[in-house]
């Protein structure tokens, strides 16, 4: 176990944890009182705008910002000599880049200037008047276009790592890679039946509503505050930082309310700017991306090129699985197929398996992370050829991946062996389900797939404070994104043995807490929520200290139960039970203060897995599809609020849902997205859905004291392939590329003469 | 830029306000008058989580301009509950777990109490086809459906 006993699983009966109680920050978010990024004003604030880049490809020849500064109201006009010139060679340096272009725009939409002024209408005209100078370049946004020899070249300095002789010129090849063991070549050839296609996935935005903002304040003494929205605002402030070549410690950064980020609100895009605006112009800044703006200039996930092909013998044993995986990051390194080849067959138990996986720049925005990255369209890939096979060997598909399921001892194809995990029993709940049984009518087919995350832990701060009155307040460090907040007020009831209205969660600022990782890679009700428990432990025990010394007895002669410190043992005495509240009244007087702290880099996450069922029905007039049954099946490890757990499980499937069937990003053939906006890059509304079944599995993790696992992301690993699966047994054709938009699904039904 | 003057009432108040002909009504009640409730995820009228109420009508504010409040009874997400007193829509969709990050819930709020007051006895089809209008990225809308449909048996009952 990574680490030691006392944070592991113990089994227990719980009081709070699994209640499905009212999050704290509910009514203020149902009446329109909670503040998101856009929301903060600070007095005599100006209005930011940064202009972007019109073309795909093009170098910036020179920029002159002098009629902007000259206009009546503009207050600062930054570009890229505004930022740090010292930042190093590496991710940060891309950041940066990202932020602001330097000596070439990379993409449409890519940042070239921005302005700060005393209104938005005023802010809007300084930028056309402000005059960049371009030299229009060849362009590709196509990542196997990209990978071609002769391709346009985005960076000269990307020589392709991982190959051997290493290449004697640039490219826009970054990287290969490669996982699994075994011998793939002699399993295909000890199968029976083979199984290969080749599949093609667009790049789908994370869609969150909010766009991106945030407001700055830089003093004259170099010191600033921001505030914004982001899934991590320690990330933001070390980034700004290193940005603005200004010390950590003078910057302050609130994460407002998050309306969504998915992934999406892991890195910077406007912070740095929004600092760079507010320095020159010694007032605050606010920057709010349009929707436009987000969707030509923040992070949307990879396109991606894959090839599967899995060998099987009769009995459905697998005997090799092999993928290639390709898949552009945007104008940067840094694509998650490393990610995609690692979970492409992790829900396998498999003897000879190879990824092989190659990150890919194009002139497109730079990817952000998106729920599971990179595990999604793999398993679409490999999870519908797996759904083949068992057509071909006449075997249920629930059945072929019960008998090849990852269990515990199992050597994952990415490298370390399982623990405890719950693969098999979502297959067997899912097979068990009313749902499988249930007849299907005309044009309609059924899909499953299951689907893996790694889950994450990371570095995590949490501080427990009790209160005069015998209530808590809970500091932590991770942005709230979908009510963790109230799981960290049941985990710390739970602990404490009290009321869970009586914590109150805070998500603190930079400058109150020590460093805490990004709301990122489902970690927050595991890693915030073990060190929940454990602030809360360190609490208990200085509370039965204080007991122990208002008795004046050994601290070893007293316990603490139901929130209240109580003599135990032999030789403890006779005195009525302290309350929290008793202890907290006059702590003054014993001692000062009480408090719990816990700080830990979370290691032992605990994957966890999932099975969908999906049932799709064809239009074979127009090729629509609409899913009209759904049921997810899903291991929390632990439940600690079911009805949040849920919601990540239903949200998880419609996001899956409107990647497969609607959205994709659209490029022209001069690289420029034609549809970047809600209303021509549809994700799914209510009335395109089902209600979606939710069985939550729960096989406790043993790296969580209550056996936590993330659940976040795992749940829009499978419903790619479980809904491909459905609409390719409904038309009769197998479907390998995304999204499964009705002209698409009408050409494979007039191919194979259906229609 | 010459400003124009507004008469105009906002939950059940007279309010005055300057505007620039080019601002939208939602532009106006964030950045004029501080009432952040209703949200801006698109401005292109897509998302509606900038819905509010025109003497009733259910409107994307982000697609009304600021000066056509003259003289019009504007409904916002602030006038929704009563004091401490939730509606029963806003409580039903605290129960039902019915919103995640919560930035498209006022919208949701305010669409579907609109689509209350029309029809108090609507079926689960028309409850997905009046939202239509309110993206959520988060729930998967299954909750929000839920919510609003043990809201109108709430109402009803009375």
């Amino acid at each position: 176990m990574p680490l030691d006993s006392k944070h592991g699983f113990s089994p227990r009966q719980f009081k709070v944890v699994g209640e499905r109680p009212l999050r704290p920050d509910g009514i203020d978010k149902v009446t329109g009182r909670a503040r998101f990024g856009a929301d903060a004003f600070a007095p005599g604030m100006l209005f930011g705008k940064v202009l972007r880049s019109p073309h795909a490809h093009a170098r910036i020849r020179s920029i002159d910002t002098s009629k902007a500064e000259a206009l009546p109201g503009v207050k600062a006009v930054v570009t890229r000599a505004d930022f740090a010139t010292d930042v190093e060679e590496g991710e940060t340096a891309n950041v940066l880049e990202n932020v602001m272009a330097g000596e070439k725009a990379l993409y449409e939409g890519h940042a070239v200037a921005a302005v700060a002024a005393v209104s938005n209408s005023i802010a809007k005209k300084a930028l056309k008047l402000i005059e960049v100078d371009y030299e229009v370049l060849p362009h590709v946004t196509d990542v196997e276009k990209a990978m071609e020899p002769g391709a346009p070249v985005l960076h000269d300095h990307i020589f392709t790592e991982g190959v051997e002789p290493k290449p004697s010129s640039p490219s826009n090849v970054c990287q290969r890679i490669e996982v699994g063991h075994g011998d793939v070549e002699k399993g295909f050839a000890e199968a029976d039946v083979i199984v290969e296609h080749s599949f093609k996935t667009e790049a789908t935005h994370q869609g969150y509503i909010e766009p991106h903002a945030c407001l700055a304040n830089m003093s004259a003494d170099g010191s600033g505050e921001l505030w914004g929205c982001t899934q991590g605002h320690f990330m933001v402030r070390d980034t700004c930082a290193a940005l603005l070549g200004i010390d950590v410690s003078r910057l302050r950064v609130t994460a407002s309310e998050i309306g969504g980020g998915f992934g999406g609100k892991t890195t910077v895009f406007l912070e740095p700017t929004a600092l760079a605006l507010s320095r020159k112009a010694g007032k605050p800044v606010k920057l709010v991306m349009t929707r436009e703006e987000v969707f030509l200039a923040s992070g949307p996930t990879s396109s991606t090129a894959i090839h599967v092909k899995i060998g099987a013998k009769k009995d459905g044993s697998i005997t090799a699985g092999f993928a290639e995986l390709k898949y552009q990051g945007g104008a940067f390194p840094g694509s998650p197929v490393e990610m995609g080849a690692m979970a492409a067959f992790a829900c396998y138990d498999l003897e000879n398996v190879k990824c092989v996986g190659w990150d890919v720049v194009t002139n497109r925005p730079k990817q952000a992370a998106y729920r599971a990255p990179g595990a999604p369209m793999a398993a679409f890939a490999v999870e519908s050829v797996v759904s083949e096979l068992a057509g071909k060997l006449g075997i249920d598909p629930i059945d072929l991946r019960l008998k090849n399921a990852a269990k515990e001892g199992t050597k994952s194809s990415y490298g370390p062996t399982f623990g405890p995990i719950g693969l098999v029993e979502t297959l067997e709940a899912a097979k068990a389900h009313p749902h499988y049984a249930k007849k299907l009518g005309p044009n309609q087919g059924r899909g499953v797939a299951s689907g893996f995350w790694f889950n994450f832990g990371g570095q995590t701060c949490t501080s427990l404070n009790v209160n005069i009155d015998g209530t808590c307040t809970l500091s932590v460090g991770t942005p709230d994104i979908g009510g963790s907040r109230a799981s960290m007020c049941m985990m710390a009831a739970e602990e404490l043995g009290i009321p869970y209205d009586n914590v109150r969660a805070i998500v603190a600022d930079t400058s109150s807490l020590g460093y805490n990782d990004v709301t990122d890679g489902s970690r927050v009700t595991f890693a915030s929520g073990l060190a929940t428990i454990t602030a809360a432990r360190e609490a208990k025990k200085k509370l039965c200290e204080r007991a122990a010394a208002m008795w004046g007895i050994p601290v070893e002669a007293v316990e603490w139960v139901d929130g209240e410190a109580r003599p135990a043992g032999p030789n403890a005495g006779e005195f009525e039970p302290l309350s929290i509240a008793d202890i907290a009244a006059v702590a003054g007087n014993t001692g000062g203060p009480i408090a719990g702290h816990y700080e830990v880099s979370a290691d032992g996450a605990g994957p966890s897995f999932a099975t969908h069922i999906v049932d799709a029905e064809v239009d074979p007039d127009t090729g629509r599809v609409w899913v009209n049954g759904y049921t997810v099946v899903q291991d929390a490890g632990k439940a600690i609020h079911p009805a949040y757990v849920e919601g990540q499980f239903q949200g998880g499937a419609v996001q899956g849902i409107g990647w497969v069937l609607n959205e994709c990003y659209m490029y022209n053939d001069k690289g420029k997205m034609e549809n970047a906006g809600f209303l021509d890059y549809r994700i799914p509304v209510a009335s395109d859905l089902p209600m979606i079944d939710t069985v939550i599995v729960e096989v406790p993790n043993p790296g969580h004291p209550y056996g936590v696992r993330g659940v976040g992301e795992t749940s829009i690993v499978p419903p790619l392939a479980a809904v491909a699966n459905a609409v390719s047994a409904a038309v009769g054709v197998r479907l390998t590329e995304l999204p499964m938009s009705p002209p698409r699904v009408l050409k494979a039904l007039e191919d194979k003469g259906l229609v | 830029m010459k400003r124009i003057p507004v008469s105009t009432t906002i939950n059940g108040d007279a309010v005055e306000f300057l505007c620039e002909p080019e601002e939208t009504l939602l532009d106006v009640l964030r950045d004029r008058l501080g009432m952040t409730g209703s949200k801006e995820g698109c401005g292109t009228g897509d998302c509606g989580a900038c819905s509010v109420t025109v003497d009733g009508r259910l409107v994307c504010s982000c697609l009304m301009l600021g000066a056509e409040a003259q003289g019009r009874e504007i409904g916002t997400i602030e006038g929704v509950s009563d004091g401490e007193r939730l509606h029963v829509l806003q409580s039903k969709l605290l129960e039902h777990a019915a919103l995640q990050c919560g930035i498209c819930t006022p919208g949701i709020v305010v669409a579907a109490k609109s689509l209350l007051e029309r029809n108090p006895d609507p079926d689960e089809t028309e409850v997905r086809y009046w939202l239509a209008g309110n993206l959520c990225r988060c729930t998967g809308y299954d909750k929000i459906v839920r919510a609003v449909l043990d809201a109108a048996q709430e109402i009803r009952k009375g």
